[in-house]
């Protein structure tokens, strides 16, 4: 049944932190995320024209870049940030509820969202009740297709115990991705979330994402900026050392 | 909303087919439709066609249509399923009250009830595929209380349009069933103004800061898309229709859905027999092209929230 299990007192909910004071946008966790589900639970995720013009392919990893702050214009102060989106397993997964054929569903042990891709009909409808995108159709195999936070990685006994990780969370080159129980507050995911004020994505739709974004911290800059122009074409700093006032002297000649 | 035509040509001819359906199970029972079984036949293949051909056009959206099956499952949970198991639930009764009126002409007692029943289960089908939009919060064009009114309005109106027709070869004149379709259309033109005035004056609550939980530091707006190419997303969700194109479009489903029918089902109820059908017919044809392009516009104008990843500055 696409009805969601009932959740109780301390109920384990696996998912993500992502800190985007952290994330350079080096789209990594996209590769590696396309790298083991080709090959995964999900597998495959199906290229069309995957080197040659109107390359379309299925992905459960997708790197936006948003710029905040500023007045208009270039260098106008704005700050960029580069946002990773992936499925955020949702306490309330519309995706699930409007499922008719109970191939979504979600894990009463640990949350995660998954599809029973063998019951799946593809009319498409989960990803119109998705708000953040999170689920794609695969055209080939004619089922949708979603971030399953690696279940076949984070419980795979032949993966040494360092990497029962997601893979995009053990591929990130600057560790801005986070796994963990976001059910257990004292877990270190809950701590981060609840130390950097983490944030729900469109909190007013009432999804309950599970997964926590980490703001970028305020303002880094204590000084003025530099005014770039004026260090340029500023005289050089002679002052002082009379041997570099002798060769300042000649090379001026 | 990319609009699919399975999905157009489905809402649109299911609408009118079980629409047409409800007002034969309830006017005939009741006396108020001829109980004559060669109109039970036209009337019931025509309810059916229409109601199944929609039924068979939606399994062409499907990426597996060989398990549409499997959708009558969940109706504990999901719209999509609810309407699939009343829509066939629907054709149950229908079955016995066509076998009972169209063999043996009994219109009354458990076959009159059976009438009942199944315009009751289609109107709960028609409820149904309103609430499968109603139901989708990404979705602020859809998710709001004129949907499921359009849906009723729009099918008792295609569904009064068809049986104005039909009833013409037992009624050479049927003055009550053109004044009551004229009632339906002029309710489901002002049910589908009040929507279009809806959707023009209001946005969804959600923007890019929201989306993306930044803002503290300014306003927000995407710098650069995750990508070069199309996506499914962008295809599915990111349907754009240009604003000129919106506005002829509009003007066509006013003129094409709603004011051609009115006038020509008012001539139709004043006219003589012979020229009276024909302008029924005619009404009938408007309508089918009117509403066709209404349901286009009705999923060419939505916009998902995930636009706002896109680019999108509201949706």
């Amino acid at each position: 049944m696409t009805d969601l299990p009932l959740a109780h007192p301390g109920q384990k909910k696996l998912g993500l932190v992502i800190d985007l004071d952290l994330c350079v946008g080096c789209h990594a966790c996209a590769t590696a995320c396309k790298e083991w589900n080709s090959g995964g639970h999900m597998a495959p995720l199906t290229d069309f024209n995957a080197y040659g013009d109107n390359a379309w392919g299925v992905w459960f990893n997708r790197i936006h870049s948003f710029e905040e702050g500023g007045s208009e214009g270039e260098g106008g102060g704005a700050r960029t940030v580069h946002f990773p989106k992936s499925c955020l397993h949702c306490d309330e997964p519309a995706c699930v509820t409007v499922c008719p054929t109970g191939a979504s569903y979600k894990r009463a042990e640990d949350g995660i969202v998954l599809i029973n891709e063998s019951l799946c009909i593809g009319c498409k409808l989960c990803s119109w009740a998705c708000p953040y995108g999170a689920r794609e159709f695969d055209a080939d195999v004619g089922v949708m297709k979603k971030c399953t936070l690696c279940i076949d990685r984070i419980y795979n006994d032949n993966l040494a115990p360092e990497e029962r990780e997601p893979a995009c969370v053990m591929v990130c080159p600057t560790k801005a991705r986070f796994f963990g129980d976001l059910g257990d507050p004292n877990s270190s995911v809950s701590e981060l979330v609840a130390a950097r004020g983490g944030q729900d994505l469109l909190p007013e739709l009432g999804y309950r994402p599970v997964n926590k974004y980490l703001p970028p911290r305020r303002e880094r800059r204590s000084s003025p900026p530099l005014d770039l122009v004026a260090l340029a074409t500023a005289e050089p700093e002679t002052g002082g050392n009379a041997l570099l006032r002798w060769v300042d002297r000649l090379l001026s000649r | 909303m990319h609009p699919a035509l399975s999905i157009v040509f489905f809402t649109t001819m299911s609408g009118a087919g079980f629409a047409l359906l409800l007002l034969i199970g309830l006017g005939v029972p009741f006396g108020l439709l001829p109980a004559d079984p060669l109109f039970g036949l036209a009337a019931l293949a025509t309810a059916a066609a229409l109601a199944a051909g929609g039924l068979v056009s939606s399994v062409f959206h499907l990426g597996r249509p060989e398990r549409a099956w499997r959708a009558f499952s969940q109706w504990r949970s999901s719209w999509l399923s609810r309407e699939g198991v009343l829509s066939v639930a629907t054709f149950v009764p229908t079955a016995i009250f066509a076998i009972g009126w169209i063999l043996f002409g009994a219109v009354s007692g458990v076959i009159g009830l059976c009438g009942v029943l199944a315009a009751a289960f289609a109107a709960g089908t028609i409820y149904c595929t309103g609430m499968i939009y109603a139901s989708l919060k990404p979705i602020h064009q859809w998710h709001n209380r004129w949907v499921v009114p359009n849906y009723l309005a729009l099918g008792l109106m295609s569904g009064f349009l068809v049986l104005d027709l039909i009833v013409r070869v037992w009624v050479p004149r049927p003055v009550g069933t053109a004044v009551l379709t004229l009632l339906s259309l002029a309710l489901a033109w002002s049910c589908k103004e009040a929507y279009w005035r809806f959707i023009d004056t209001t946005s969804a609550p959600s923007s890019v800061a929201s989306a993306t939980a930044l803002g503290r530091g300014g306003r927000v707006q995407m710098l650069e898309p995750p990508h070069t190419e199309a996506n499914f997303l962008l295809q599915e969700m990111g349907f754009q229709i240009a604003r000129k194109h919106r506005i002829r479009l509009r003007a066509v489903a006013r003129l094409a859905g709603f004011a051609a029918p009115m006038l020509l089902t008012a001539i139709a109820a004043i006219a003589p027999a012979g020229p009276g059908a024909l302008a029924a017919a005619l009404a009938v044809a408007s309508a089918a092209i009117g509403l066709v392009v209404e349901r286009w516009l009705f999923f060419a104008e939505a916009k998902h929230t995930v636009m706002l990843y896109y680019g999108a500055a509201a949706v």
